[in-house]
């Protein structure tokens, strides 16, 4: 039953994967137009227009384009970028380290300050640290990841002078040097992936809390923080490992803008300054990359929830 | 005899009268607004105020660069006029402000007016239809939705160019997946409720049904959605803009003066700081309402406990 069903989310994931290249390709390969007389411009000649289309492939029927780009994607030939010549893949080797560190150190901050933030308002609901914190959070989600740290530039860098208002790495910083460059991102992004966390962790938990075993356990008289330590807590593991998933898959739009503002060399940069050229393949490859791992965090989070559910172990 | 008559025809009267306080529909849910969402809505509201008149009453034009420099102080200037400040090309931040409210709101309310039209439309007739209707929409829908957000517009933009009319198409598109989510799925808890049987029973047609039985029931939770989306969609708006991807310059977005005025953070301007707060104060206020509407009275023993 379980096995079943896991299996079953694995399979629907690569379904959506491939329709997501299906999307990413009509979008930046066919709908753009004929790239050939983009690129030659009014004055071509049907014979030149012919072929440059050939040697693009873009004589080829639609379908026969779109398995030739998915094959070449797959086997790591991402093509080369319009912008330079250099190979999209060098670009992105280049790049996708630094968004990856800032990334698993973003889960790494976040995730427990995140539990720990929202088991404790969800012990104490009505409370005024509660209230803080319910408020805080909502705040923080209703605003733009740009205005958290344009703030945050004003406090930290403008007005106390503690960390550069930029995250450029120059390569061959120490390690001190490269927490201090990283850090103004760092804690934006924290600040960001924490407010939803906190917020779904609380509500995880106090769904829980409304369930008749905790009536049950209330009316016997069993006290509040066993409640949900020992009670609440691990039913509401399932809900919480969902949201921790589905929170990093949140981190790629918060990347994006980041990684812009602080000027930081990631993937995402990348990705905005190649839509910024409109250098499609670039475009492509980066899109790729980001939809994949945001796809395969869904799916992680929906197979997190489907085991933890004690019900779907037996078969019924 | 007659007397007997009477006090039949009193108690049928009185039987009408019971019957007639019986309300036809459900009792109106009364909105009770906690001072907090009444001050949220006094924001929203003059925002739209500003969305409508916000050009007419702007001390200077968007586009004037009245400062002779830029990132002047607040209350400088010939006649001490500028009152939040300029920006890095000595244009009135207060007068942007109030022109881009209309860009910022105005796109973003336009967009996501048009994503209910596209999301309400096909949810609710993927729920009426059912069949391959829903299989068909529902599929293309999930794998829109299976995206992040900010990474379709890119594609968008990165294939199309950034236009006021892409961007409203764009938002409304990816928007619209959500809201078929939700319509589709409030649809198919009233189909089959009792009184939308009874009404098949007695003949309506579908269209009858949907206005009559599906709209009316749907109404609140959707309105409360929208607000959730709207915010969402300032947000993704902003976001590009502030990309430089979204609204382009000169017009004025609030999303692009906070990058166009980022370095002058480091002067001590606030010129950056200003549309951050506006687009903050909206977005906020509106989640603030939708939190307040949507906070149960009562609630279970346990919450009432814990």
């Amino acid at each position: 039953m379980m096995k079943q069903m896991v299996l079953q989310r694995i399979a629907i994931g690569f379904a959506t994967l491939i329709v997501v290249s299906i999307i990413v390709f009509i979008m930046t390969s066919w709908l753009p137009g004929d790239v050939a007389q983009i690129i030659l411009g009014q004055a071509a000649t049907p014979e030149t227009l012919a072929a440059l289309r050939a040697q693009l492939g873009t004589d080829q029927p639609l379908i026969i384009q779109y398995f030739s780009w998915l094959g070449n994607m797959a086997t790591g030939d991402l093509g080369i970028s319009k912008a330079g010549g250099a190979t999209i893949s060098s670009l992105i080797g280049g790049r996708i380290g630094n968004t990856m560190v800032m990334a698993g150190l973003v889960a790494l901050i976040s995730i427990p300050i995140s539990i720990a933030l929202g088991l404790y308002a969800a012990m104490h609901p009505g409370t005024w640290l509660d209230r803080m914190v319910t408020f805080g959070t909502l705040s923080l989600i209703s605003v733009p990841e740009f205005f958290i740290a344009t703030v945050m530039v004003l406090i930290l860098a403008v007005n106390l002078h503690w960390l550069p208002s930029t995250a450029y790495l120059t390569g061959n910083e120490d390690f001190f040097g490269l927490l201090k460059a990283l850090a103004m991102p760092l804690i934006t992004l924290v600040i960001v992936v924490s407010a939803q966390m906190i917020r779904m962790t609380r509500a995880g938990i106090l769904n829980v809390m409304s369930s008749p075993y905790i009536e049950m356990a209330i009316l016997k008289g069993v006290p509040r923080k066993r409640i949900i330590l020992r009670h609440a807590f691990f039913n509401a593991i399932g809900p919480i490992v969902n949201v921790i998933a589905l929170n990093l898959a949140y981190l790629v739009s918060g990347v994006v803008i980041v990684e812009t503002i602080f000027a930081y060399p990631g993937l995402a940069k990348l990705m905005i300054d190649a839509v910024q050229t409109r250098d499609l393949p670039l475009v492509q490859a980066c899109a790729m990359i980001f939809c994949g791992v945001y796809v395969v965090l869904i799916i992680l989070a929906d197979v997190a929830s489907i085991l933890s559910n004690p019900r779907l172990r037996q078969p019924k | 005899m007659t007397d007997q008559n009477v006090t039949k025809e009193e108690e049928v009267i009185a039987k009408l009268d019971a019957f007639a306080e019986l309300p036809d529909a459900p009792p109106k849910r009364r909105i009770k607004l906690t001072w907090v969402g009444k001050a949220s809505v006094a924001v929203v509201v003059f925002w739209l105020v500003i969305v409508a008149i916000g050009p007419s009453i702007a001390p200077f034009h968007e586009m004037d660069m009245e400062g002779d420099d830029g990132f002047l102080d607040a209350y400088s200037g010939e006649y001490g006029s500028f009152y939040l400040g300029t920006d890095y090309l000595g244009r009135d931040t207060l007068s942007r402000i109030l022109f881009g409210a209309r860009n910022t709101i105005g796109i973003s309310l336009l967009a996501t007016l048009l994503a209910y039209l596209m999301g309400i439309t096909l949810g609710i007739l993927a729920a009426v239809k059912g069949g391959w209707i829903d299989m068909g929409i529902s599929r293309v829908n999930d794998a829109i939705l299976a995206l992040p957000t900010i990474m379709l517009g890119l594609i968008v933009i990165a294939a199309f160019g950034s236009s006021i009319p892409i961007l409203i198409m764009t938002a409304a598109i990816i928007y619209a997946t959500s809201v078929f989510r939700i319509s589709r799925a409030l649809g198919q808890d009233i189909m089959v409720q009792d009184f939308v049987e009874a009404a098949q029973a007695r003949g309506e047609g579908v269209w009858w049904i949907i206005k009559s039985e599906v709209l009316p029931n749907a109404a609140m939770p959707l309105a409360t959605d929208f607000g959730l989306r709207l915010v969402f969609v300032v947000l993704f708006i902003s976001s590009l803009s502030f990309l430089g991807l979204g609204v382009q310059p000169p017009a004025s977005d609030w999303g692009a003066m906070v990058r166009e005025n980022l370095q002058g953070l480091t002067y001590g301007s606030w010129a950056a700081i200003w549309p951050a707060l506006a687009i903050a104060s909206f977005t906020i206020a509106i989640n603030l309402i939708v939190d307040d509407i949507s906070a149960k009275a009562g609630g279970s023993l346990a919450k009432k406990m814990v």
